[in-house]
């Protein structure tokens, strides 16, 4: 499987993966009107990923800010991952946020409720 | 007709308007408007806390206005696609404005969702959040009717809007929304 690299835009966030490294990484701010779209490509890599995926998957999340309309979006994202951790393979989710932002550290929370695989909320300096 | 253009002016400086938009809402728009309101906000050296609520709460709002839009017949006239919103901020609180025409058969079902929403405690509307996050149906565009729950979350506060029929078809729908 090709690595996949999207460049961040300023509604749009930047996507790396790593298939071989079994590395993800969803930076900067995700805020487009159509994010089905955006998120798309990524739902379907991860689908192929999770037929043979890596022992160990690391996921990095580090969101400045996000819409609702892509929360439904990063949600089919840790569905996928949560399956690929549901047929015992180690995963975890790094949700990054910043000092004070307690609304992105609620959302990460948010998230952790709903999806079954170990979360890590990581604090970042301004 | 002539317009007076200073009454417009004095009507928005006296009601401290950052900045104001009628017409159709693109995807374009949005971004120039959020780019400027982006500047202003740190042009106005606000803590990044406030930054980011005001400008969480204004990409939900600019986006609802532009997710309507699809709902609108394209058919009709260009009057109900268009839509008005007015960004505000007096003292240390923000105001946001959006008005657009709505279909008069999808006032009931939006003022009940509204005033439901409005009936729910800080606790209950995460719980809300998270329930229709996880169960809820998406919408093609990308619509989750998560917008307005996000809003009341994030400024904590009753979601303050009215409805005003306009003819048998429609309704002008319009939400006041303060950020402090």
């Amino acid at each position: 499987m090709e690595k996949i690299n999207i460049e961040s835009t300023p509604k749009t966030p930047s996507i790396s993966f790593d298939f071989e490294k079994g590395f993800l990484e969803i930076k900067g701010r995700s805020i487009p009107e159509n994010s089905i779209e955006f998120y798309k490509p990524i739902v379907e890599s991860l689908e192929k990923y999770g037929s043979a995926p890596n022992a160990i998957t690391t996921v990095n999340i580090q969101l400045e800010y996000f819409n609702t309309s892509s929360s439904k979006c990063i949600l089919d994202v840790f569905k996928k991952l949560e399956s690929i951790h549901k047929g015992g393979n180690q995963l975890v989710i790094n949700w990054h946020y910043e000092q004070d932002d307690e609304d992105m550290l609620e959302a990460g929370e948010d998230y952790q409720a709903i999806i079954n695989v170990p979360f890590k909320m990581i604090q970042i300096a301004e | 007709m002539m317009l007076d253009i200073y009454d417009f002016y004095d009507k928005m400086e006296r009601n401290h308007i950052l900045l104001s938009f009628k017409g159709d809402i693109t995807s374009e728009l949005l971004t120039s408007i959020l780019q400027i309101m982006e500047s202003k906000l740190e042009n106005l050296q606000e803590e990044p806390k406030v930054k980011k609520k005001v400008y969480n709460v204004l990409v939900e709002c600019l986006q609802n206005l532009y997710h309507h839009m699809d709902e609108v017949d394209i058919t009709t006239s260009d009057k109900t696609r268009s839509a008005i919103f007015m960004i505000g901020k007096l003292e240390n609180k923000y105001t946001i404005i959006t008005g657009n025409y709505i279909r008069a058969e999808n006032v009931k079902g939006l003022d009940e969702r509204l005033a439901e929403i409005n009936t729910m405690t800080p606790v209950e509307l995460k719980e809300y959040y998270k329930k229709v996050l996880a169960n809820g149906e998406m919408s093609a565009k990308g619509g989750g009717g998560l917008g307005m729950i996000d809003i009341a979350r994030k400024t904590g506060e009753k979601l303050n809007y009215t409805f005003m029929p306009i003819d048998d078809k429609y309704s002008f729908f319009s939400l006041n929304i303060k950020i402090s």
